[in-house]
This record gives C-alpha cells, structure tokens and sequence, in this order.
C-alpha cells in the first residue's frame, strides 16, 4: 500500500470506544486530527517537538506522544485520549485530586500529566514518590513547580486504595 | 513539509524493496524522522514504515546464542526484558534511561541506533559538518555539547544513540537487510566518522537497514551510566558503558565504549587496559576513567565534558564491579 502526501485518504481507527473515520494526509499528525477533525481539543499542544507530554495519549494501551505519531501509524488502532478517560469511572479519583490539590494552573499540561498518571497507576496502584517523578518524567508543567502534581497523584493512589 | 509517498509494506523484504530506489527514508517509531522533516532537515521523496514488518519484532534469549533484539522492538520492551536485563544489563538500563515513557513506548531499537545528530547546526539547517567557506563552525562556534574525543575534524557532532555504547560493550552485531540480500557486520562498524558533508554517519549502503540486533552469550558484569544536567528525560552529556569479564575477583578483560564524547560510539582501549587484571575499587576505577580521557581534546567550549566522561567511566566501572547492586 502506498499513497502520496499531496492526496488525502480514509484511515479508520477507534476513539474513545467509538469506531471513526477520517479524510486525511497520511503524515499529518495524530495530534492535529483528533482536535481538528474530531474535536477532541482536550489534548494539548505543548512543544510539538516530544519534550512536554501534554499530547499524550493510548495508542493500543500504551501512552505515547501524539504530536509526533503520523496518522497513518495510527491506522486501525485503539485510541484513548483525556476525553475517554475523564469519562471512565475507574480513573474519577485522579482528577478530583489534581483540582482539590491545586495541580493545575494555566491546565496546558493537565490533560498529559493525567494520561500519564493513569498509565503509571495502571502498572503500579501505590507508587512511591521516586516512582511517580519517574512516571512523570516526560511530561513537563511551568506553572505549579510539580510539587502538587506529585501530590496529587499520591493522594488518588491513596484514595483508590482505601476505596 | 515537502509532498512525499507513504507506504506500508507487510514484510521486511517488502520494505526493502521500497527502500532500493529514490530518495527514500525508513520510518520506525517516527519520533527523530518527523522532527527533521518538519524542520526540513530531511525532505525523503518516500517514506517506508516498517510497523507491519512483523519479522523485525520480538526478543529472543538463548544461553548458546545469546540476545537477537529486532530492529522494532520498542526502548520499553527491550527495557523489560528479564534476560536483557540479566546478562546485558548496561543494555537495559541504557535502555530504561532513554528519553521519557511515551517516547520509549514508541521508539524502536533500531531507531535509536540509527537516529541522527542532536548536534543543533545540523538539526538548524547548517548540515552535519556546518562547514561555511571550507571551514566548519564549529570549533570555534557554540561547541559545549560536542565532540572531545575523536574531533580532529571536520566531524564535532557526538554520536547521540545511548543503546550503541552498551550494546558494542557486549561486541553485539547487526544484521542489515536491503533488496540484494542481508549480511552481518559488527554494530562498532556501523558507525563511521564522515569527511565530507556528503558522507553518511553509518555505514549502512543506499536502502539498506538494520534488521536486528545480536548479542553474543555474555557471563559477566556490566553496567552503564549517564550523566546528565537533569535527572530525568534529558540527552546525557556523557555516557559509559562497561562489560566485564571476571576471574574470581580479578578483571580478566574489560569493554569500555564512551557515548556522547565522540562522532562514533567511542571504546577506550586505554581505559580497558587499566582495568586487566585488577581487583575493582575506588583508586582502579578511578584509573580507568582518567585512562578514557588522557586522549581528550576539548573544544573552546566543553572542557567539562573531559570530566563528565571520566566521572562516567568510573562510576559505570564502579556499578559493574558490584555484582548485586540494583
């Protein structure tokens, strides 16, 4: 199979649980389409350069970064972005504590640092600090200094865990 | 970015095939490509992904073979690898050190062998040499982040890959693959120094691509180590990589390749020398990493990373002297 950039096609993919189809470049970026053509903006833009993580998403269960994954990589994988995991009951502790804690501020970085949280928390359900700032890692804030993103992750473990 | 064609081929020898002609470029988990086309770095008239080569996947350990690590095989799988972990552990942990989770989920082994240059001349456009009326801009330019080892020029980039040092600490080999056929060289061999701006930092022949990675049954100890300006998620500034072969308590023969000193994963023979035949301590490791850079030449900016590199020799030799530290 090959096609050119200078022409669109149809990739299909799931999304948030929803099967959908999009008219695309084959080399646009993940990023790009789920905000553009599905509206799903709550992924951010940070650096667009694989620095900051706020483009985090699941591709097929694992976390990686959507602004430099083509979309025709993407083709016939399971997505999940902040939007779908917002929505899963499962994760309901993680955001709740980011608001209570004050992790976020300008909320660029939020929806990232959530999608990595959950991968961490989904490997190792009580992680230990050193842990979380290794689960973090790729994922960059300027506003809160970190401290209460740490926090907030550690105080969802702890309440997952007394649930 | 320039109009290209996208092709997915199902087989490695498909994707060989795609590779023989034009200006063609081999997409593995993207993360280097796409920035350099981006930045019109690299403008490839094709791009050949290889994610449905499903015969370049998969790692497999034997006693008597030792390690075969397909060329897309991901940085975190390679990095959970119990084995890998085991009996190459320089190799898992360089591999667990690379980048941030979501690039590691992504990025491939063969990706980071083969990715290009940090070096910011080149990723700006300069080219791989920045030479401007016969002379680079280098050596006198914004150097602090390239090469003191192996920079009699015109070539200061550093090789950036930091799995290659610790895989050439274990004498791994590579198996290339093009539409003639597949041969194996030593992974060393990969990497030359270019002489000229149209020379290639591999030594990998027009479509031809890495295919897996083999890695000789190993009995010793090993160990690699970074140094870096942030704890996490950052490209080192200095790296080594240190296999040892034990007699008792007594080093029988030591492997000692640098990263990020040089434009080629750099072994240090001076270094292994110091480490032959002696019982490992402070004062021999401390040796062996004065030993790896006696040969230094700094450039006007980064005469600190004569002392990185040789912090990093020690420590990597201190690590893997210590059979049981996590």
């Amino acid at each position: 199979m090959t096609t050119t950039s200078a022409s669109r096609r149809e990739i299909t993919f799931v999304v948030n649980g929803q099967p959908e189809t999009v008219r695309v470049y084959p080399m646009e970026r993940l990023l790009d389409v789920l905000r553009q053509n599905l509206k799903l903006t709550g992924t951010k833009e940070g650096c667009g350069e694989g620095e900051c993580g706020a483009c985090s998403v699941f591709i097929d269960g694992v976390l990686a970064l959507s602004c430099l994954i083509p979309v025709a990589q993407a083709e016939g994988a399971t997505i999940t972005t902040i939007e779908g995991v917002v929505a899963d009951p499962r994760f309901r502790a993680l955001p709740e504590a980011f608001l209570e804690g004050g992790a976020a501020q300008c909320g660029i970085c939020t929806p990232g640092m959530i999608m990595a949280a959950v991968h961490l928390l989904e490997k190792n359900p009580q992680p230990a600090m050193n842990e979380i700032r290794e689960g973090l890692a790729g994922n960059l804030c300027r506003c809160t200094g970190y401290l209460q993103i740490m926090e907030a992750v550690a105080e969802s473990a702890r309440r997952s865990a007394s649930a | 970015m320039e109009a290209f064609e996208y092709a997915r081929p199902a087989s490695s020898r498909e994707a060989v095939k795609m590779l023989a002609s034009g200006n063609a470029e081999v997409l593995a988990g993207g993360s280097d490509l796409l920035q350099r086309m981006k930045d019109s770095v690299s403008t490839p008239g094709r791009l050949v992904s290889l994610r449905d080569a499903r015969d370049l996947r998969g790692i497999e350990y034997s006693p008597a073979k030792g390690l075969r690590i397909g060329a897309m095989v991901t940085l975190e799988e390679l990095a959970a690898q119990p084995d890998a972990h085991r009996h190459y552990r320089a190799v898992a942990q360089a591999a667990e050190k690379a980048a941030s989770p979501q690039i590691r989920h992504v990025g491939t082994v063969g990706g980071n062998l083969c990715q290009r240059p940090r070096c910011w001349y080149y990723r700006n456009g300069f080219g791989l040499l920045a030479m401007q009326d016969g002379n680079s801009l280098i050596p006198n330019g914004e150097n602090q982040y390239h090469a003191i080892l192996g920079n009699s020029g015109p070539a200061y980039f550093v090789s950036p890959s930091n799995l290659a040092p610790a895989l050439i600490a274990f004498d791994a080999k590579v198996r290339l693959l093009s539409a003639s056929g597949s041969r194996e060289i030593p992974l060393a061999d990969l990497y030359v120094t270019p002489h000229s701006e149209s020379d290639s930092e591999f030594s990998l022949k027009p479509g031809e691509i890495v295919a897996e990675v083999l890695v000789p049954p190993s009995e010793g100890s090993s160990a690699f180590y970074e140094v870096r300006q942030k704890a996490n998620f950052d490209w080192p500034l200095a790296t080594a990589a240190v296999a040892l072969r034990m007699n008792g308590h007594t080093v029988k023969s030591a492997r000692v390749v640098m990263g990020q000193v040089a434009p080629v994963p750099w072994r240090s023979p001076e270094a292994e020398q110091a480490l032959a035949g002696k019982t490992i301590g402070a004062d021999v490791a401390d040796n062996a990493g004065k030993a790896a850079v006696e040969k230094a030449t700094p450039l006007s900016r980064n005469a600190y990373k004569v002392t990185l590199a040789r912090v990093a020799v020690k420590r990597a030799v201190l690590r893997a002297g210590v059979m049981e530290v996590a």
